[in-house]
């Protein structure tokens, strides 16, 4: 079975001309599929460029990196935001939409889904919201919600959208020690169960066990994959 | 995403209202000005109209000789015909003894000329001379006439010395030219004007037999007759009467220019509005384009946004164009009223004032750059 992510040889740079600044210096990465990796290191390493790079969200300069499949070394706008409906996302901030009840933003996330009814989307929204325990909070918007009931609800919107591979920036940083631990024992389980691969950033040494794998990254580079 | 921020939803649609209330006056005083130009036109029991070519407008016409419209009656399709006399007159406020000119119309009182089957009693009163009827929408300027005559007083005035009588009312309306308008017989109207040659008239009324083309006359009149008159249609006459207020004054253009105002008021209002939302919803937005949502999906969020900012902004907007025609008709006395071509054009006008705001809203959209949210 192919890799869910392969990454040979991965350069980035920061800037133009006189100021530019080498963030990631050939770096090789392969996730496989149902693997949960976690990536650690000191801040500005170059964890969230990576990252993003993965997600399609910005141009590969130099190096192969290909996600699912697909070769991101000049791939279009469409492609990439095609390539997107299948990574699901997690941010350090919840990034829920400020107007929407948790459920209607767990269906941001099913909506991505083509071909399913509204009315089969909606339900899948309410069963993943089940799933994270907010079963009782679909109505609410998330100003509502406290620190780890929002990230719950952003862990279940990035799962509605059935992706093969989530990625997430540090989820638990703003939450407390006991409700990280939930949040990313709840991310893991699900991950499982879905067979999707999970490349976790995370600073936080609590929660490093989840991990099958762990990948340490300095100045750029990865240090060493242990696992 | 602005029902969670009412008050600025309410800044919206109060400047949305706004420009579609400034969009209705304008094209309502323009509109409404141009029709009450031609008041006294719209009423000619006429097929064709015959003046003079160095007439150019109600204020300004000149004569011509009345021989050339007893010629049309050479063509065979010709029924009846009625000749006018049109001038300004000076008439004395019978209260406060100010003149001010007035419209004067003198024709025959057995051969009424107006559509209006109301005339044709009240003309008889005509036949004697020095008698006159008010036109009772004239401007309060003239005096306390109409309300004088109801009362039951005799109303008399002064026109170029000559005194006259005021012997019925009428309805017509004022215009431009027109603060008022009076009518009278041809023979009272060339003593008051003594001026005028008694052979000149100013306009001639060609009826024509039912069934006829009246462009085809028009047409065999105007190869007939010397080029010392225009015959002109009903429809041309009007349009001569609008022409002359459209092009050789700045009305038509003040008033499109004050239109075209609100149209870029509101525009500025609606991108403000829609712009400063956009910007505060920008992480929002490059979330969902970090989902993987094509950004036209978000361009039609912005979209309906403005959709619907036009839909409920144009509701107020017609009802105190409502008020507002009502308020102007009572004021001025000019014929301003909603109709639903006007209706179409301001929210139309509104429609693209949104559609445009939010198109240039939308710019900011390629700002929501999905790499910048981790």
């Amino acid at each position: 079975m192919a890799s869910t992510v392969a990454i040979e040889g991965l350069s980035h740079w920061y800037g133009r001309g006189g100021n530019r600044r080498q963030v990631l210096e050939s770096v090789n990465l392969r996730i496989e599929p149902g693997e949960v990796v976690l990536l650690t290191g000191p801040s500005g390493c170059g964890k969230t460029t990576l990252l993003t790079l993965i997600g399609a969200l910005r141009t590969v300069q130099d190096g192969q990196v290909t996600v699912l499949g697909q070769p991101l070394n000049g791939a279009g706008r469409g492609a990439r935001q095609r390539l997107r409906r299948r990574i699901g996302m997690i941010f350090q901030g919840h990034n829920l939409l400020r107007c929407l009840t948790a459920e209607q933003n767990v269906q941001m996330g099913a909506d991505l889904l083509l071909n399913r009814s509204y009315l089969a989307r909606r339900d899948l929204a309410r069963e993943w919201l089940r799933a994270v325990g907010l079963g009782d909070h679909l109505g609410k918007l998330p100003h509502d919600l406290s620190g780890g009931q929002k990230q719950r609800v952003a862990i279940a919107r990035a799962l509605a959208a059935q992706p093969q591979l989530l990625l997430a920036d540090e989820p638990t940083a703003a939450l407390d020690s006991s409700t990280g631990r939930e949040v990313v024992d709840l991310l893991k389980r699900l991950a499982r169960e879905q067979a999707c691969s999970v490349l976790m950033v995370t600073h936080d040494p609590r929660i490093l066990d989840v991990a099958d794998r762990l990948v340490r990254m300095e100045d750029g580079r990865l240090l060493t994959s242990i696992g | 995403m602005l029902i969670r921020q009412p008050v600025r939803l309410a800044v919206a649609l109060a400047g949305i209202s706004f420009a579609g209330i400034l969009m209705f006056m304008q094209l309502g005083f323009r509109d409404g000005l141009f029709d009450a130009s031609v008041t006294v036109h719209r009423r000619f029991d006429a097929d064709l109209v015959l003046i003079s070519p160095r007439s150019t407008s109600s204020v300004r016409m000149a004569g011509f000789p009345k021989r050339r419209l007893i010629q049309t009656m050479a063509d065979s399709e010709v029924e009846g015909i009625t000749p006018v006399h049109w001038s300004l007159m000076l008439w004395r406020n019978p209260q406060t003894r100010q003149t001010r000119s007035i419209l004067g119309l003198g024709f025959d009182p057995e051969d009424p000329f107006f559509v209006d089957p109301d005339l044709a009693p009240k003309a008889r009163a005509l036949s004697q001379k020095g008698r006159v009827l008010f036109d009772e929408r004239s401007r309060p300027e003239f005096g306390p006439v109409a309300a004088w005559y109801r009362e039951g007083r005799t109303v008399e005035s002064e026109i170029g010395g000559n005194r006259v009588r005021v012997a019925g009312l009428v309805q017509l309306g004022t215009s431009f030219g027109a603060d008022g308008n009076l009518l009278t017989s041809s023979e009272t109207f060339l003593d008051l004007m003594p001026t005028k040659a008694p052979g000149s008239i100013e306009v001639g009324l060609v009826r024509l037999r039912p069934g006829s083309d009246p462009l085809a006359v028009q047409a065999r009149l105007t190869a007939l007759l010397p080029n010392d008159v225009r015959v002109l249609t009903k429809q041309g006459f009007i349009d001569f009467e609008q022409n002359y207020w459209r092009s050789s004054t700045s009305i038509g253009f003040i008033f499109t220019l004050g239109a075209a105002m609100g149209f870029v008021v509101g525009c500025v209002i609606v991108y403000q509005v829609l712009y400063t939302d956009v910007s505060d919803h920008l992480p929002e937005y490059a979330t969902l384009m970090a989902m993987g949502y094509r950004v036209s999906t978000l361009v039609g969020v912005v979209v309906r946004e403005g959709l619907l900012l036009a839909l409920i902004g144009y509701v107020p907007a017609y009802l105190a164009g409502q008020g507002l025609y009502l308020f102007v008709r009572e004021a001025t006395r000019l014929p301003v009223g909603m109709d639903f071509t006007r209706a179409a054009t301001v929210f139309t006008m509104i429609f693209v004032m949104c559609m445009a705001s939010a198109g240039l809203a939308m710019r900011r959209l390629v700002d929501a750059d999905p790499a910048e949210i981790f």
